[in-house]
């Protein structure tokens, strides 16, 4: 039922070729042994070429796109293809752009990927027909492989048929890769692998692992971040039936009691039954109008200085004309389907002491090492297994470890005698932080005599996600968070004086990336403030952009593909009693550049509809078109849903949302039309997952902006006073 | 013990009454297809079929629905609109993260079997119950159209 779990015996089975291939040193060796490092394909005697994914699929694809690389050069058939979560191993599974730490994030899954599977790919395939040669006494270049065959005069062969003869092959030291005009899969839409498991129920997600003896845990969190448990009165908890178990737990990032049933609804039951005090003394008691008033000071203030081109100072006093504004952006909750879980088995007093845990896992190195400190092992002592994740959006790479750690000190503080399943439930995970942060950004841009920008500055004012993490010392420069003003200080227009700064107050709120992360804000703030200067100036929106971009052909490129596919500047079908209008928007996020045009209608009662939306991406080489549409329009309709609802607020401390009642998100009716188009590229190929989500925010309000001349300064639009049916 | 009906087969759980059906399932029976998502009938994660009528099982006591016939995402493919949406599903390629979508095909066998050839806005009403995060809405309803097609 878990793929994961039964592994080892896979290897052990006989006639499996199994290839090591290890980086960076590009050593490659070959190994029937289960543990040998580095291995991604194995072909089976029974003709399956299984991938071993090293990345999490938690719906972008890449159970699918990895794959994909691997068949190609391979010259695989794709019905053949079956696909393995990797474990924990950063020696042979870490992300190529992470230096030694596994983990997905950042859209690098097939980016970092793209060579090292196309090799594994290759090697396999040039060990096969060396097999075949040898069987048949024929050169190797005489021999052709396509579709999962292997052909010559002399004779056809399955990859089955040939994998024990190919594991005894040597290792080829260097493989060609093919030619892209050769490609067979790459730039063509292959079926998703997942598909059939995830529309008939049978798909395994983290909620779904049972163990024998498995304990469900369900927990009590303080409802301030902070605060610390006091005490805790389990009688009333213990009496409800089904209730095994009630336990005090702590870590470095949470702290609280548990209840511990056989099933989820006992122990929660018994966890709302319980009562504890908390001792509050260093508990966060700001609201979130507080916490924006404080931004709002600092932002007159000059902050740490995160891009300096020209005299900004200066071209903003000479500036005959000048404009301002000021955007606010609330916390948000990841909210993916699965509310965070995790499944913990502890061996602690067996000689082979360890930890065993089933998570939907997107942070392998991270979540080791600081599991196996609270435990007392060793970070390889720490087994990982990785399911499919119902959603995560960043929020299952936390870098605390957060909800993995609280399974793990749940099954130590009830002394290993039983596996632990920790289940948060909705109202657990929307009150747990980690939020992409509130921001308040303010910009002032200089106009000469003739209209032209010359001067641009930008403040912006939020938490950093970076610090206090392991990330910190690579990420934060100089001061600087990137992450907090990625899309600001890469700033693609071209205004000759730019300034952007940044403060970073620290609050007690736990912040982390959100998909898309500092673009989520910096998109907004920098697309909104540039149609407001179209505006202005009266210049066209698009044309404005394209006059910028004339050192960004990426940017450029995206944002005329989606403006012709929208029809941009063509009369817009207004219908009987209803005004329309267009926006446009334009980023750059993971190196992948997204332009999109949001229309709207408005009718005479007032009320707006987002009729569709024209998206132009630029990933360099599309793997897969298909998954790249879906991509487009999932990281959509996830920014459309903080753009139109989304804040997490807090009230004395307090977070004030607990489920989709107060926290509601786009459901089908709200989901505009949807085009994809993609910009033909030979560029290395970007990610996916996020760079839709930051566009569709001012695309939309750039529209409301055309249609009523009235800018949006803040999100979400309901709390603004506009609605979207 | 509360006896229930579940894809046509009578089985006796050991449960309490106010158990909701969506954890005797996961939890009782050991069937994980249908999800849990929000504990509030506001996600439909985890609709199930009640004599033919899509439930929100999170909400609702197992003990109420003792007798009546209960389908669930495992059983539904014997069904000829579950199975056509379930086929519909993978050719339009709606799931992602996959956590949301035994709900919405409950939603949308529920929807055909009642309804052959359903328009935006049936789409719109039988479905906006049912959240999904990987905003698979466009697909959702594209497959809902190729099954209704598959079907007539």
């Amino acid at each position: 039922m878990i793929a994961n779990v039964s592994r080892r015996d896979f290897f052990k089975a006989s006639g499996a070729l199994v290839l090591a291939i290890s980086f960076p040193g590009k050593v490659f060796s070959q190994t029937q042994n289960a543990f040998s490092p580095n291995a991604f394909v194995r072909i089976g005697s029974d003709n399956s070429v299984t991938v071993i994914v090293k990345h999490l699929e938690m719906g972008q694809g890449t159970y699918t796109g990895l794959p994909t690389l691997v068949a190609e050069e391979l010259d695989a058939d794709w019905s053949q293809i079956r696909v393995e979560g990797a474990p924990a191993d950063a020696s042979r599974y870490n992300n190529l752009f992470w230096g030694q730490a596994q983990g997905t994030g950042g859209s690098t899954a097939l980016a970092n990927s793209y060579e090292q599977l196309r090799k594994a790919g290759a090697t396999a395939r040039a060990m096969l027909v060396a097999a075949a040669a040898q069987k048949w006494g024929v050169p190797a270049s005489q021999i052709t492989v396509a579709k999962g065959v292997v052909q010559h005069q002399k004779g056809r062969l399955t990859f089955g048929e040939l994998a024990a003869d190919a594991a005894s092959q040597p290792v080829p030291a260097e493989v060609a890769l093919k030619d892209p005009k050769d490609f067979a899969y790459i730039g063509k839409p292959a079926a998703r692998t997942d598909a059939r498991a995830k529309s008939n129920g049978s798909a395994m997600f983290t909620q779904d692992v049972k163990l024998p003896g498995m304990l469900t845990a369900v927990v009590l969190h303080p409802e301030r971040f902070g605060a610390k448990l006091k005490s805790f009165d389990a009688a009333r908890a213990k009496a409800v039936k089904g209730v095994v178990d009630v336990v005090a737990f702590s870590t470095p990032a949470t702290n609280g009691v548990a209840v511990l049933a056989r099933d989820y609804w006992s122990a929660k039951k018994g966890r709302d039954a319980l009562t504890a005090e908390w001792d509050e003394t260093g508990a966060f008691r700001l609201g979130s109008a507080e916490i924006m008033a404080e931004y709002k000071k600092l932002a007159v203030t000059q902050g740490t200085v995160a891009r300096k081109d020209g005299d900004v100072e200066r071209a903003l006093k000479d500036a005959p004309r000048k404009l301002e504004a000021a955007y606010e952006f609330p916390y948000l909750a990841h909210a993916s389907m699965e509310p965070m879980n995790c499944v913990v088995k502890l061996d602690a007093n067996s000689e082979k002491a360890g930890c065993e845990i089933w998570n939907g896992e997107q942070f392998q190195t991270i979540d080791q090492a600081v599991v196996a400190k609270l435990l007392g092992l060793k970070p390889e002592q720490v087994k990982l297994n990785m399911l499919y994740a119902g959603g995560s959006f960043g929020r299952r790479a936390n870098p605390q470890s957060d909800f993995v750690l609280e399974a793990a000190a749940i099954a130590k503080a009830i002394d290993a005698r039983a596996p632990v399943k920790l289940v948060w439930g909705r109202e657990d995970d929307m009150r747990a932080g980690y939020y992409r942060p509130m921001y308040y950004h303010s910009l002032e841009a200089g106009l000469d005599a003739r209209g032209r920008l010359i001067a641009w500055r930008h403040s912006i004012v939020g938490q950093s996600i970076l610090a206090g993490t392991a990330f910190e010392p690579m990420m934060v420069k100089n001061g600087v968070d990137a992450t907090s003003v990625e899309g600001a200080a890469t700033l693609p227009y071209a205004i000759p004086n730019l300034a952007v700064d940044l403060h970073s107050p620290k609050l007690g709120v736990p912040v982390q990336w959100w998909r898309s992360v500092g673009s989520t804000h910096t998109a907004f703030a920098t697309e909104c403030f540039l149609d407001e200067v179209a505006r202005a100036t009266k210049r066209d929106p698009f044309q404005l952009r394209r006059a910028l971009l004339g050192k960004h052909p990426r940017h450029k490129a995206a944002l005329e593909l989606a403006a012709q596919k929208a029809g941009w500047g063509k009369p817009l079908a207004n219908g009987k009693n209803e005004g329309r209008s267009r926006g446009i928007a334009v980023h750059e996020s993971f190196n992948t550049f997204v332009a999109q045009v949001a229309e709207i209608s408005r009718k005479k009662d007032g009320s707006l509809r987002l009729e569709r939306v024209v998206c132009a991406v630029d990933c360099g080489v599309a793997v897969n078109p298909n998954i790249i549409a879906m991509q487009m329009e999932s990281g959509i309709g996830y920014g459309l849903s903080a753009a139109l609802t989304g804040a997490i607020t807090l009230k004395d401390g307090k977070v004030e949302q607990s489920n989709f009642h107060d926290y509601p998100v786009l459901r089908i009716n709200q989901m505009p039309r949807v085009e994809v188009h993609i910009v033909a590229s030979k560029e290395k190929p970007s990610g996916v997952g996020e760079p839709a989500t930051p566009v569709i925010a001012p695309a939309l309000a750039n529209a409301i902006l055309a249609l009523g001349g009235k800018p949006v300064r803040a999100l979400p639009l309901s709390a603004q006073g506009i609605t979207f049916s | 013990m509360i006896a229930l009906n579940v894809n046509g087969k009578r089985v006796e759980v050991d449960a309490e009454a106010d158990t909701p059906l969506l954890w005797v399932l996961r939890d009782y029976l050991d069937m994980t297809g249908t999800k849990f998502g929000c504990g509030m009938a506001l996600c439909g994660a985890c609709t199930v079929h009640i004599d033919g009528q899509p439930t929100r099982s999170c909400v609702t006591p197992a003990s109420a629905v003792a007798g009546k016939s209960i389908t669930t995402i495992e059983a539904i493919g014997a069904t000829r609109a579950g199975k056509a949406v379930q086929d519909a599903w993978v050719a339009e390629n709606v799931p992602q993260c996959g956590y949301c979508q035994s709900g919405q095909v409950m939603s949308a066998a529920a929807l055909l079997a009642s309804k052959k050839n359903p328009g935006d806005a049936d789409i719109d009403s039988a479905m906006s119950g049912n959240i999904c995060r990987c905003a698979t809405y466009p697909r959702i309803r594209a497959a809902i159209k190729r099954a209704a097609r598959g079907l007539a």
